[in-house]
């Protein structure tokens, strides 16, 4: 019951600030809004028992990548965005395709009948996930380091201002 | 009643169709950023939910989700450079009217 109680609040502390994300006119508070967004992801990351996931999505999501985007907005025209349009002639259209899309991905999931394992998750979950990572995964863990690195040089060479 | 799958499911398909909606409609390039990182949010609940209740003993869904939260970081930076690059050229940063290419 507790259980359940703590699933919905975070399901509507993720999903509400996501609606405001996507319609605020005001950029900022958008921006703001994506803070308490990943904060609730993160909470039902801590709910599945994935609390390493949790601590990265803490630093990485709510930490580096609002900054970054703020940030953003700050270099940008207009600041906050209120003086001009926000969105685009095709908005009714884009709610027409997302709400038939999240409908039919809704009466998909809920209609195929998963393979449910009873079984428990490894109780130390950071050891777990270190050994995933450098035994099994250490290929992917690899490359993804290898594409971090060229990305942020990338990123580098092109927001640098030409001589 | 119990939290199972399902719930989990029907919460990171809202958050997806939610981050869909704010690419299709917003002007701004950052704002359509934002809703990536949504649908990437939503992508990264599924895989953990699905490492919890299909295969628990194994930890393969966290370590898909690590890798798709350092792609998405990835993807912010060089976006959001490229942000700044258009920025400084076109001196607009709303996709409808980056229109060099279009003839």
């Amino acid at each position: 019951m507790g259980e359940l109680a703590a699933f919905i609040i975070l399901a509507i502390v993720t999903l509400l600030p996501a609606v405001v994300v996507v319609t605020n006119r005001n950029l900022v508070r958008a921006a703001m809004s994506l803070i308490p967004s990943f904060l609730g992801v993160t909470g039902l990351f801590v709910l599945l028992g994935a609390e390493f996931v949790a601590g990265i999505q803490i630093l990485i999501y709510a930490g580096a990548i609002a900054v970054l985007i703020l940030f953003v907005i700050m270099l940008t025209e207009g600041g906050t965005g209120l003086a001009v349009r926000q969105v685009n002639e095709q908005r009714q259209w884009g709610a027409l395709t997302a709400g038939i899309l999240t409908a039919g991905l809704v009466v998909i999931l809920l209609g195929t009948p998963w393979q449910i394992t009873a079984g428990t998750l490894p109780r130390s979950n950071v050891e777990a996930v270190g050994i995933a990572l450098l035994t099994d995964f250490v290929l992917a863990f690899e490359i993804s380091s290898l594409v971090l690195l060229v990305s942020l040089v990338g990123a580098l060479v092109i927001a640098r201002r030409e001589q | 009643m119990q939290v199972g799958l399902n719930h989990y499911l029907v919460v990171s398909a809202l958050l997806f169709g939610l981050g869909l909606f704010g690419i299709l409609s917003r002007r701004n390039a950052v704002a359509i950023l934002m809703g990536i990182e949504l649908m990437l949010n939503a992508t990264n609940i599924n895989v953990v939910a699905f490492n919890r209740y299909v295969a628990p003993a194994a930890v393969s869904g966290h370590v898909f989700a690590l890798v798709i939260i350092t792609l998405a970081a990835c993807e912010a930076a060089v976006g959001l450079a490229l942000v700044m690059a258009v920025y400084r050229n076109l001196e607009t940063i709303h996709v409808d009217e980056i229109n060099l290419m279009k003839w």
